[in-house]
């Protein structure tokens, strides 16, 4: 997405949630990614040093973005991955092969904003208009 | 707005059957005046009703004064279904993290001889016991035996591995230990992130306060409790960590599937369930006990360091310190429960989220030391106001499965929160009232701030007013590790 915002941030009660745009679904995915990363860590901390494969399966595509959303956390928590930047290479409504960039997390280097534990279901949705891709996530933190 | 509700009494309000269709049984809803005014907020009102439509639901959705917007179902919630007529389980009615609960732990100190140094015991709470994202527990879980074991036995596997007593585990709910968890229905994903998390404190509102006993209320429960005005206490905040989650964010997709299978229409996708004598909910109940009894183990070795942090910082024996367990509670849990409705008595799957068992005196499931004054029940404030210890009774029994609140509730989001805080120092302004904090996340003392949360004591009044809990003491945090 070269124009106009790629997320923003929603304000619920107990939780946060994300805006996201895009003008493909891929960029969408990414941007979604990019959007609950940015809540975690501020972007500008993060350096691209190493990158990871993710491969992602589901029933369908708003099911395909919680389980990506989810897959990341869970590189995030078990393997100490913070990332930066991800590309989609592939994709269709129910399988997903992207890239994800960025580096060892580093608590003195990267301070945590929001500790972001899972991408819901709630008030899920994906949509797609005239001007390209929308998704709304809320996470559980 | 008000006009959805119809008044019961000064302390319940309904939302009629017929407000969304579909629903089974009406919403009941304990608040004030007061406090109705902010629930109108968010969701949380809507929120209840989409609970009244699930399968096999008994009596009425119910809803606690700290109840908020949650996903599918609020926080704050209280929901049982009929396991003989299809009742369904629902992952979403126990939240992400499973058995996150409470327990309070007494002492022979009292306040003065604890308020010259808190700010050392803080620092060396902080230093001894793991806090934050990503931190490490101090126990390593061995793959296979090992890890079955604590997800088998709870509290209990922690007291057998020498973190704690065993007079811990009867002042413990369900003795620290729920029958029926299945290690074999955990996720390979549960146990990577579990693995090395057990013994640590989480993020968010988790914490480990140092109180003393500010007020008493009633005198011959709080001795029944080893409890006395000024007496240092020290509480904890804790669930099953990433364990939990992942249990849950595998059981929801388990769930999609099941609510296909056996078409039940829900008006929320983050209610789905399945009947509890299908596969599904019986795996989902297997595993969410496994991660019940992580969080039971977890609170158990925290509460292990501790004691031994009080014990070296005040060079006492164990003996002299006191640092006996006076309740823990699970406040995301569900439970199959015997109950009385309409006369009848019924096997019941009574889901509390963010909601605390309330037993009353003379429950079978009691320590005997509590039998005559019924369950303490533990509810934590934000961290500058107060926290309160009450007791179970018979009308809660009566009217809310037993049940009562579990906090003060938020009332601003995360975001709200952290932005009415900017350029404040909320350390600062905490010392200032005589609490020392000391937390790991940066925006962590922001988002938890006090005007965050709906006043502790407003909610209580309310419990207390409808009877559905009483109160015993009152408690003033002095120290606050958090993550």
């Amino acid at each position: 997405m070269t124009e106009g915002k790629r997320y923003e941030i929603l304000d619920v009660t107990a939780d946060v949630g994300i805006l996201a745009y895009g003008n493909d679904i891929k960029s969408l995915f990414e941007n979604t990614a990019l959007g609950m990363f940015s809540l975690i860590v501020e972007p500008e901390k993060i350096k691209v040093k190493e990158k990871v494969e993710v491969k992602v399966e589901s029933r369908n595509i708003e099911d395909l973005l919680v389980a990506w959303l989810n897959e990341i956390l869970f590189i995030f928590e078990t393997q100490e991955f913070i990332m930066k930047d991800c590309s989609v290479s592939e994709m269709d409504e129910r399988h997903m092969i992207a890239e994800i960039r960025g580096e060892h997390y580093n608590p003195e280097v990267h301070p945590r904003n929001v500790h972001i534990k899972a991408a819901t279901y709630h008030n899920l949705e994906i949509k797609k208009s005239n001007s390209g891709w929308r998704a709304r996530v809320i996470f559980d933190v | 707005m008000a006009e959805i509700f119809r008044k019961i009494d000064d302390y319940r309000w309904e939302i009629p059957v017929g407000y969304k269709p579909g629903m089974r049984v009406p919403g009941i809803i304990y608040v004030d005046e007061k406090l109705l005014e902010v629930i109108h907020k968010d969701q949380s009102v809507e929120q209840v009703a989409n609970a009244a439509t699930l399968p096999g639901i008994v009596k009425a959705s119910l809803a606690m004064p700290d109840i908020h917007e949650g996903y599918g179902f609020p926080i704050g919630g209280v929901v049982a279904t009929d396991i003989a007529k299809g009742g369904l389980i629902s992952p979403g009615g126990v939240g992400y993290d499973i058995n996150c609960g409470v327990r309070l732990v007494r002492s022979n100190l009292k306040k003065e001889e604890v308020l010259p140094r808190i700010k050392d015991l803080v620092q060396i709470l902080f230093n001894e016991i793991p806090t934050g994202v990503g931190s490490r527990g101090k126990i390593r879980l061995g793959r296979g035996a090992e890890e079955r074991a604590a997800l088998l036995k709870g509290a209990r596997w922690a007291v057998e591995n020498g973190y704690g007593e065993k007079e811990d585990l009867e002042r413990t709910e369900s003795g620290g230990c729920i029958e029926g968890a299945d290690p074999d229905l955990v996720s390979s994903k549960a146990y990577e992130r579990g693995r090395p998390q057990l013994g640590t404190l989480g993020s968010g509102n988790h914490f480990l306060e140092v109180q003393y006993v500010q007020e008493i209320y009633d005198e011959k429960a709080a001795n029944a409790m080893g409890l006395f005005k000024d007496q240092v206490t020290v509480m904890i905040h804790s669930g099953s960590r990433g364990f939990g989650h992942q249990v849950c964010t595998d059981y929801l997709v388990t769930m999609e599937e099941a609510i296909r299978k056996y078409k039940i229409e829900l008006p929320d996708r983050q209610l789905a369930g399945a009947p509890f004598d299908t596969r599904e909910a019986q795996e989902y109940l297997a595993a969410m006990r496994a991660a019940a009894n992580y969080a039971w183990a977890n609170r158990q070795c925290l509460m292990h360091w501790a004691r031994e942090v009080l014990q070296r910082f005040f060079g006492m024996s164990p003996k002299d310190l006191g640092m006996n367990l006076v309740y823990d509670v699970a406040h995301n849990i569900v439970k199959v429960e015997d109950h009385i409705v309409d006369g009848k008595k019924m096997k019941l799957a009574v889901h509390r989220k963010g909601a605390t068992r309330a037993f009353p005196p003379g429950h079978p499931e009691l320590p005997s030391v509590y039998k005559d004054i019924g369950q303490p029940v533990l509810i934590p404030g934000d961290m500058g106001r107060n926290s309160f210890m009450l007791v179970g009774t018979k009308r809660a029994m009566d009217e809310t499965f037993g049940s009562t609140c579990h906090g003060a509730g938020r009332m601003m989001s995360r975001h709200q929160a952290i932005r009415s805080a900017k350029g404040r120092e909320i350390h600062r302004e905490l010392e200032d009232m005589g609490i020392y904090v000391r937390a790991s996340g940066r925006e962590s003392l922001k988002e938890e701030m006090p005007e965050a949360y709906k006043n502790i004591a407003d909610v209580i009044n309310v419990v207390h007013n409808a009877g559905i809990s009483t109160r015993v003491v009152k408690l003033k945090p002095m120290g606050v590790i958090k993550g």
